[in-house]
């Protein structure tokens, strides 16, 4: 048997329930369960398996089950004064990989794809499958874990992950001022924290040992008069993608009222983003893949990925 | 026979089809890649195929069909449907720097050479990337950004000279990937000629890219997906400040924990470099950096960032070194001294030519709290072979670099060198690795597969590789083991029946 590979019931008992036949949809906490499409009619909808498998804090890893809500997650990792990339947004573990979302504060927390250290899956043949591995540094094959993440559920179930933990800045202080270009602080910061702006407002997070913040405090000052704030929420709607160069003239674009991550490209806004078809070579691709891992559809029938 | 072994067997072979060609002005295949290019670029003496043929790694070469040096993105689309008019592989290559036997031709393909695609196109500042041919040389893009404050960030024992599109094929690591990642964090975009000849933009210059992670895939892939064109890489700003300690210990294990102790604390610095006293004498005499002779084991450790907090990481890796028994710590002086200790860990493994003539570098992976385990089991297995075995490796990482150091010359010695290197591999994958690190799978290390993944992972990483290529003609027979279709020898176009055994 290969390394990667010890029995678990826990994890053989979600294949028997996703089973070989017949359309089916893994429902987390659904609180993106309608993106890339509407589930079809009919479709038989199961949980994945929850709790953490396993937590090295010393190895800045942990397997958790994919049902596990992030927020548990979360609520271990703080007592080790760690995190992970993935989004605190109400969801589980396997939502958030299987959207792929990163969280708005990504600058300090990482991005979700690179947090995806090893994947279990049961297949649309009703099997185990794992990709990648235990350590942060692996290039044994090809890459599993970065296919599966932003896959929507597509091309296999989504059981368990092995995700990279980091550990938390000491300091994480979030500025406000209503006077400051948000460019040109991205620009002055070394290694630039979450920068959220909503056309008038800049709202930033210092992030790293307290006195980097403090150093940190007094050079933004030079460019805006900035008062100390609680962290932001982000306002619900829709999410665009941009190059984070064409933040710097967002009044062509019909957003509606937004929140931009400046230096990241992510904008939350109250209008949807319009829909830009694949390359047709692109789209091949995703064809060809889709019917290499589900070649009958029975995964997530419904949803599509890319083209939205 | 051993798998290593075995592998070294297989790309060994001649193709007489190919061989004849030079002798035939008016091959097809030659004619019609002389037309889409020019005949300057386009080779087929037995002076090149030889010398592209073979990689950095153990194995003695391949078998290279025509040998194109494309310029542009159209020439690489030219190449490919010639490949597919022709029902011939292709090989793409950068410098041949690597370690697995990735670039080595196999089945006489056509091998395109992408040394010729080297300009920094643009750097486009305000979205944080720039964008590059694939045949620009690592530390060249570096030094093409410094005045503007910023690098990339990947830094491989190789950097004067492997490549962008070599390090995107392999996800290539180095030192100071430990804080900000291997290759694959530092790609925004590729452009791709994919096997069929299609032009594609994988990845993007925005927040999220839409659809799979089709970039993500790329890098990493070994050459098995397609041949980048032109590559977005992320600008990383130069850290004002930066510390470099050298920490001495009286054993390889006091420098292993230390190493796993700074982890564990929360600290992630930019690198955590072990090199034993074999490999730490072999530098000293090569180019004096001023390493201790004596140490059993030197950690370099580099904490960068503004100036204020890093006295704070410096000063507590000088405590949990000493903890851990360090015999000294020295913080180095100035630039100078930090640039010749770098000097002397980047050429670690020039500096073993003066002991003897071969070497064979392993790159497996094991937890940083493995890490003084699996090297005493190293140990344990050179003394069984009777055999070298230097130490220098990425420790903060877990990732392991075993020398085996050797004279090919000496009767029977490369069974015992390929015999350790398959304990030394067993035992990394026994403490919970896996095996390879940022060398990749290759020819190397296709027979190992089987010990990390099922049949059932596998036959998932080929039907990834097909949505890709459904006709194996990118790289075959590299990263997947036999039994998986690109791997099998039946699809190794123009290859006579039986050569491969």
């Amino acid at each position: 048997m290969s390394r990667l590979h010890t029995a678990d019931p826990v994890l053989d008992a979600f294949a028997k329930e996703v089973g070989t036949e017949g359309a089916v949809a893994i429902s987390g906490a659904q609180t993106r369960w309608n993106t890339g499409g509407e589930l079809a009619a009919g479709t038989r909808t199961i949980t994945a398996p929850s709790g953490i498998v396993e937590y090295i804090p010393e190895e800045m890893i942990v397997t958790v089950r994919a049902g596990t809500s992030v927020a548990e997650l979360h609520a271990e990792l703080r007592v080790h004064g760690q995190w992970t990339a993935l989004p605190e947004r109400g969801g589980t573990v396997g939502g958030a990989i299987a959207v792929g979302e990163n969280d708005y504060r990504r600058p300090a927390r990482g991005d979700v794809r690179t947090a995806v250290l090893q994947v279990r899956y049961v297949s649309a043949e009703g099997e185990i499958v794992t990709g990648g591995g235990p350590t942060v540094k692996n290039v044994s094959g090809f890459d599993i874990p970065r296919l599966i993440t932003g896959s929507l559920g597509t091309l296999g179930c989504i059981a368990e992950v092995l995700l990279r933990t980091n550990p938390m800045p000491s300091g994480q202080r979030w500025f406000t001022s209503a006077d400051v270009n948000p460019f040109a602080l991205h620009q002055m910061l070394l290694a630039p924290g979450p920068i959220l702006w909503d056309g008038a407002t800049t709202t930033v997070m210092l992030f790293g040992h307290d006195v980097d913040v403090e150093a940190d405090r007094g050079r933004i000052d030079s460019l805006g008069t900035f008062t100390e704030v609680d962290a932001p929420t982000m306002p619900s709607g829709f999410r665009w993608s941009l190059p984070p160069a064409d933040l710097q003239d967002l009044s062509a674009l019909d957003t509606g009222v937004f929140v931009a991550e400046v230096g990241v490209g992510t904008v939350h806004a109250e209008k949807p983003q319009p829909r830009t078809p694949l390359s047709p070579a692109v789209q091949l691709i995703h064809d060809r893949m889709k019917a290499e891992f589900d070649p009958t559809g029975r995964l997530n029938p419904g949803r599509i990925v890319g083209g939205r | 026979m051993s798998l290593l072994r075995r592998a070294v067997d297989r790309v060994r072979g001649t193709d007489d089809s190919v061989r004849g060609a030079q002798d035939h002005t008016t091959d097809p295949l030659l004619d019609a890649l002389i037309d889409a290019l020019d005949p300057a670029r386009v080779k087929f003496d037995d002076a090149q195929r030889s010398l592209l043929g073979k990689d950095a790694s153990v194995f003695d070469g391949g078998n290279a069909g025509p040998i194109c040096y494309p310029t542009s993105t159209s020439e690489v689309v030219a190449i490919m449907k010639i490949a597919t008019q022709f029902d011939r592989a292709v090989v793409p290559r950068g410098a041949g720097t690597g370690l697995a036997g990735g670039a080595i031709p196999l089945g006489a393909p056509i091998v395109v050479a992408v040394t010729k695609m080297r300009d920094v196109i643009e750097i486009d500042e305000a979205n944080g990337v720039a964008w590059v041919e694939p045949g620009v040389i690592n530390l060249d893009l570096t030094r093409h950004l410094a005045p503007l404050g910023y690098h990339f960030a990947p830094d491989p024992s190789s950097q004067q000279v492997c490549t962008i599109g070599g390090n995107v094929a392999n996800n290539s690591g180095g030192p100071h990937c430990l804080a900000y990642g291997v290759t694959n964090a530092h790609i925004q975009a590729i452009e791709v000629v994919t096997p069929a000849g299609d032009v594609v933009m994988l990845g993007g210059l925005d927040a999220e890219p839409d659809g799979y992670d089709l970039r993500g895939v790329f890098v990493g892939s070994e050459g098995t997906l397609g041949i980048a064109t032109k590559v977005a890489v992320k600008l990383t700003k130069n850290r004002p400040a930066v510390r470099t300690l050298l920490l001495s210990f009286s054993s390889v294990r006091d420098a292993a924990n230390t190493v796993s102790g700074v982890i564990a604390a929360g600290i992630v610095p930019a690198a955590m470099e072990v090199m034993d006293n074999a490999i730490t004498q072999a530098v000293e005499n090569y180019v004096n950096a001023g390493y201790p002779r004596d140490a059993a084991a030197v950690l370099l450790a580099e904490v960068d960032g503004p100036n204020e907090g890093i006295e704070i990481d410096a000063n507590r890796i000088r405590e949990i070194g000493l903890e851990n028994n360090a015999t000294d710590v020295r913080l180095a002086a100035d630039e100078a001294e930090r640039a010749l200790l770098w000097k002397g860990r980047k050429t670690a493994f020039g500096a073993v030519a003066q002991i003897a003539p071969n070497y064979y570098l392993h790159d497996t992976v094991v937890p940083r709290s493995k890490l003084a385990d699996v090297l005493d089991q190293i140990y344990a297995i050179a003394a069984k072979y009777e055999l070298l075995i230097m130490n220098v490796f990425h420790a903060g990482d877990g990732n392991l670099h075993p020398l085996i150091v050797f004279d090919g010359r000496d009767e029977g010695i490369l069974d015992r060198v390929h015999a350790a290197g398959a304990e030394i591999i067993e035992a990394s994958l026994a403490a919970g690795g896996v095996l390879s690190g940022e060398h990749g799978i290759g020819v190397e290390k296709q027979a190992y597969m089987h010990l990390l993944f099922s049949d059932a992972d596998l036959d998932h990483q080929n039907r990834l590789r097909r949505a890709f290529d459904p006709t194996c003609r990118a790289n075959p027979g590299k990263v997947l083991p036999a039994g998986h279709s690109c791997a099998d020898i039946q699809h190794l176009r123009s290859v006579p029946a039986g050569l491969w055994g």
